[in-house]
């Protein structure tokens, strides 16, 4: 086991072992580029969010007042694109997934730590390409690029927003890859499949999505790019071409992404809940194997995407069953994480605060996905509010809270200080208040009909709206405070222990933060995962003075 | 319900009772298990919060508790599925015998045309209790015809025929809305479905605006297009009878049998070469580009008025030789492209 | 803690430091081309899909265009890959002996018929620009000889085929492009010296690259160039 008690920052570790500009952009090391990551999702974050917000002041009054439908049109498109690709699909595997994998399975660093860096670089041209496009003018396709219209009738930087998407995506290719690989090859001695943490099995169902799906919507993209330029008509009728084998072909991609954006959260709050109940997960098998499942499921299930588009009955129907499949793996992980509280021993900290609201939210956010699985309901609420509330409810109210907690929960371990536990769980209430404020009535606006991506709307809808972008204030408060705070620690923070929060998993057993080679000498494990019973952890969490 | 605060649209159609009622049952069903799943965590929470002298218990699992809550959601859940399955069924199967519309979808104005001959732009008329289907397709790109009070919407994509049906069952004003982005009116292509009572509906059709049923147009152009040279309805002629065909399988020169609908009609007068009927020649000239949307929805519709009424009985001589079995058609030629 | 099991004396110069032995390394290295190449599959999947609904759909208009691509030239061009492959699979073979000469004139001979591969798929490219083959404004088709008589062929649909020609093989010959490119590098290191017989993984993985890219066009070749060539 490392030393724990060493003085303020004297210790070599990760941060202050070089320091410089080139230090930084020249790193191979996982946990620099995962800071590097950690700037620049944030740094897209916060474009998304400044969108959003944009797009629910113009949603406060019936009229299109705030800016015109051409502008309003490339905001929710934006918002979009900048949220799912640059914000969503990389947060955690970027940086938690990248600062935590060679850790928790006992290695020095992933297996290609140069492959690593190029992820990141093509992410930030990817990045620059696309802040580009909207700085030059915009797309207005909406996110999900619909032909022909994307195609033949855009006037905006479909090209560069593709281009930049496609560049993206081959960094999420590659950090797929490369966890694969390294969860394969390089597990320290004894660190079987079955003693992994949830997290790990988590990073490696998404790393299957990354390396299996990400390619249609490469090629997807390429073809969209192709048409626009060079006046083909894969996807336009009237060049002979069809436009729903676009849509399969990009849902194809974009519904194992969701998972992409899911999966890790749920690997989080995995590690969070053992370790604020002081118990091993209940049924660690059941929840690994749901990671798989829902992994693989996720491939079988895109075109209820598209219900209402044009399909034949016979193919909604299986696309529907196959869907009521896929929710059985998330329904058990539910039941799993609920059922670890029992009898457990449980601390209320900040990130089992948001693991909370993870659960809950994400159970509400899930169940309303049975009601779109539902072919006659689905008629009646796809492309509506009810649409967008559903998906908010699992990737705002479950992904990003889930990173939340994650950034709390590893942030000693990352950082080596300790954020301001109070603040800390003022910011989540504000988040879970917030959030369900803005996106609840969703629901309500979306079964009454009110259609997505609306500039104007009919009076009656306007009630619901105000009480929308009223909550989405109070959210963005919530999510400026853990940047404010978090920064912050960095300077004035509590120095934190290798193991502020008593937790099982082998990155705790290396000083906070740790050296760059990560463990002095290589790991032998012993024991199970979550061995909360039995390895020579305090029985409580060490509670902050 | 609710007259202040709706929870959802006005009921206005045979569908939309049957959709609220698994709706309701899905609100019900998800607001007990969030309920249970909050109540659960909160109460564990508090009652096993840390104290003193208490450690947790470390407990692995349950593989009896885990197939459990597996087995029993997944049941629940192919009930709800069978439930969405019933209503979509129905709303996908539209009666025989249901007035049509032909509906063009265009950046951003909804065109509608009655059979009659009746046109209205962004406005639609019907009569109360009376099946209407609608024939849909779009001049540019992918549109959505949505009335939340009717709780039916259709893709409306350009290249072929869609289709969507409903039954209005209460007299008023609902809203219709493009429910697909299309660009920058996306939002304004809002119009509204006037349904009256039957009487009000006659007076409102005899009020003028009616510029000849939709199939008299169509025969007008049959004529005008030069047609009826070769599809003569009185005998055999160099191209297909096409009397009494229609919603008919048919036989094809390369083997395959399709049923007769408003795509394939549509389709052989842009692309007459896609599918040949066995026994012909390819000789019939391609008229893509030289119709347009409207002119081909009043050709399908003359076109359809020379098969039986699909109420009455049918007795057409079919085109298959005695004996044929048509080949499966798995409901995939009706949505090939144009 | 037992002692760690990294070698400290005596390792390989190619060793990198996070991993514990040359053997991980391989290991690590091979299956992450594995991977890559599972990536490139569902990447040209995409496109074979699309390949593969339009032709049934469009089965004339795709015979018609099939007809007229110059099938000597595909052939010669298949041929001229297989015969890399032989030479790549052969150069793997000599780093593993350490036959550094050997190598380098085998990866160099791999290049030149990656070379002539792309220099034939240019001249048909350039005869396709010649016949206004290329989607478009500037499209003609005239129906040749080759294709069925009693045919109408919808010049929307054939565009579609030669949409598709130009997308699959030009993506194709990126990836060759790509190839040559890493061959070119690797040529450059063999000639240092830097593969022996412990340490030839770049040429194994590169080789794996080299023959899936080969794979590729041994598909691209019948579904483009032999529909419907009965006559």
């Amino acid at each position: 086991m490392a030393t724990a008690m060493s003085p303020v920052a004297e210790r070599e570790n990760y941060l202050n072992q070089e320091y410089g500009v080139r230090s930084w952009l020249l790193t191979t090391d996982h946990k620099r580029i995962a800071l590097l990551y950690l700037a620049s999702i944030t740094f897209f974050f916060f474009v998304g969010g400044l969108f959003a917000l944009l797009i629910r002041l113009e949603l406060l009054t019936p009229a299109g007042d705030l800016v015109q439908a051409d502008t309003y049109n490339k905001l929710f498109t934006m918002h979009g694109q900048i949220m799912v690709f640059f914000f969503l699909v990389p947060s955690i595997p970027a940086v938690l997934g990248n600062f935590l994998v060679p850790l928790m399975i006992g290695a020095r660093d992933l297996a290609f730590p140069r492959i690593n860096l190029l992820s990141w670089y093509l992410y930030i041209i990817g990045g620059i390409l696309m802040m580009h496009a909207v700085l030059t003018g915009g797309v207005d396709t909406g996110w999900t690029f619909y032909t022909p219209f994307s195609t033949a009738f855009s006037n905006t930087k479909v090209i560069e927003a593709g281009l930049a998407i496609f560049v993206v995506g081959f960094s999420s290719i590659l950090t797929g890859l490369n966890f694969v690989v390294t969860i394969h090859r390089m597990r320290a001695p004894g660190m079987t499949w079955w003693r992994l943490p949830l997290f790990i099995w988590s990073m490696y169902a998404t790393s299957i999505i990354f390396l299996l799906g990400t390619p249609v919507l490469a090629i997807t993209l390429t073809l969209v790019i192709f048409e626009r330029a060079f006046h083909l008509g894969i996807f336009d009728p009237t060049r002979g071409g069809d436009p729903l084998l676009f849509q399969h072909l990009f849902w194809f991609y974009s519904h194992p992404a969701v998972y992409i954006m899911i999966l890790p959260s749920m690997g989080i709050v995995s590690e969070i809940v053992p370790c604020f109940s002081r118990k091993r997960i209940f049924g660690y098998s059941f929840v690994a194997m749901a990671s798989i499942g829902i992994a693989v499921l996720g491939f079988l299930v895109w075109a209820h995407h598209m219900f209402v588009a044009g399909m034949s009955i016979y193919a909604a129907l299986i696309f529907s069953f196959l869907s009521y499949l896929v929710a059985v793996p998330s329904a058990i992980k539910v039941f799993n994480w609920t059922a670890t509280l029992y009898k457990g021993s449980i601390t209320f900290s900040t990130p089992l605060l948001y693991a909370f609201g993870f659960i809950g939210l994400f159970t509400m956010g899930g169940l309303t996905g049975l009601f779109l699985a539902a072919l006659g309901v689905d008629v009646h609420v796809t492309d509506t509010y009810f649409v967008i509330a559903h998906f908010h409810y699992i990737m705002v109210g479950g992904a990003v809270m889930g990173y939340l907690g994650g950034m709390h929960f590893w942030w000693p371990k990352i950082s080596g200080r300790m954020y301001p536990e109070s603040l800390g769980k003022l910011a989540a209430l504000i988040v879970f208040i917030g959030f369900n404020l803005t996106f609840f009535p969703q629901f309500i606006l979306g079964y009454l009909g009110m259609p997505r991506r609306y500039w104007q709307y009919p009076p009656e809808f306007q009630v619901l709206n105000v009480l929308s972008t009223a909550g989405s204030t109070i959210l963005a408060v919530g999510y400026v405070l853990p940047m404010i705070y978090f920064l912050w620690s960095m300077r004035y923070g509590k120095h934190a222990e290798p193991n502020p929060w008593g937790a099982a998993g082998l990155e705790w057993m290396t000083p906070s933060p740790p050296p760059t080679s990560n463990f002095e000498e290589t790991p032998q494990v012993t024991w199970e995962a979550y061995d909360y019973g039995n390895i020579d952890l305090p029985k409580e969490v060490p509670v902050e003075r | 319900m609710f007259d202040n605060f709706p929870l959802w649209p006005a009921r206005a159609s045979t569908t939309a009772g049957n959709v609220d009622a698994l709706y309701i049952f899905l609100v019900v069903l998800s607001a007990f298990m969030s309920v249970a799943i909050f109540v659960m965590i909160l109460a564990f929470a508090a009652r096993y919060r840390r104290r003193p002298g208490h450690a947790a218990e470390q407990i692995e699992g349950s593989t009896i508790l885990e197939i459990t809550w597996s087995v029993i959601p997944f049941g629940v859940f192919v009930v709800i599925f069978v439930w969405g399955a019933v209503i979509f069924f129905q709303e996908r199967t539209p009666p025989r015998g249901a007035t049509e519309i032909y509906v063009v979808a265009k950046q951003w104005m909804w065109k509608l045309e009655h059979e009659e001959g009746h046109r209205e732009i962004n406005e639609l008329h019907v009569p109360v209790g009376r099946d209407v289907k609608m024939i849909l397709t779009s001049q540019d790109v992918i549109h959505s015809f949505y009335v939340p009070a009717f709780r039916i919407k259709q893709d409306v994509v350009p290249g072929r025929y869609t289709t969507a049906w409903f039954r209005p069952t209460r007299p008023g004003t609902y809203h219709l809305f493009c429910a697909e982005y299309c660009g920058t009116q996306h939002s304004g292509m809002i119009g509204q479905v006037v349904v009256m009572e039957p009487s009000q509906y006659e007076a409102w059709l005899s009020g003028g605006g009616a510029t000849g049923s939709l199939a008299s147009t169509g025969q007008s152009l049959f004529q005008q297009f030069a047609c009826s040279t070769c599809h003569r309805l009185d005998a055999q002629g160099s191209g297909p009878n096409l009397t009494g065909r229609f919603g008919k399988p048919v036989l094809l020169e390369d083997g395959r049998t399709v049923i007769e609908d408003e795509n394939y009609i549509r389709e052989s007068i842009l692309n007459p070469s896609a599918k040949i009927v066995a026994g012909f020649k390819p000789i019939m000239p391609p008229f893509q580009g030289m119709v347009t949307e409207e002119q081909l929805n009043a050709l399908v519709a003359y076109i359809k008025s020379l098969s039986e009424n699909p109420s009455g009985p049918a007795g057409s001589p079919t085109m298959l030789p005695a004996g044929t079995q048509p080949q499966s058609t798995k409901g995939a030629m009706k949505w090939l492209p144009q | 803690m037992s002692d760690s099991p990294v070698i400290v004396e005596s390792h390989n110069p190619a060793q990198q430091h996070h991993f514990a032995d040359m053997e991980q390394q391989r290991q690590a290295a091979s299956l992450g081309m594995w991977l890559f190449l599972a990536t490139e599959v569902m990447f040209f999947g995409g496109m074979f899909c699309a390949y593969l609904i339009y032709r049934y759909w469009y089965y004339p208009e795709f015979a018609a265009g099939s007809q007229t691509l110059d099938i000597r030239l595909g052939a010669i061009n298949t041929g001229v890959l297989i015969c890399s492959s032989l030479t790549v699979a052969l150069s793997v073979r000599a780093a593993q002996f350490g036959k550094r000469k050997l190598l380098v004139t085998l990866l160099v001979a791999t290049i030149l018929l990656g070379l002539v591969f792309l220099g034939i798929k240019g001249v048909e490219w350039a005869s396709k620009f010649e016949e206004h083959h290329v989607p478009g404004p500037s499209f003609h088709f005239e129906p040749t000889a080759h294709s069925h008589p009693n045919t109408k062929i919808d010049p929307r649909r054939i565009q579609i085929f030669f949409s598709l020609y130009f997308a699959m093989t030009g993506i194709h010959a990126l990836h060759m492009v790509i190839g040559v490119g890493l061959f070119a590098v690797l040529t450059f290191y063999a000639w240092k010296g830097r593969y022996n017989s412990a340490y030839y993984t770049p040429i194994e993985n590169a080789g794996l690259y080299w023959h899936f890219v080969d794979i590729i066009w041994i598909y691209l070749f019948p579904l483009l160039y032999l529909i419907d060539r009965k006559k």
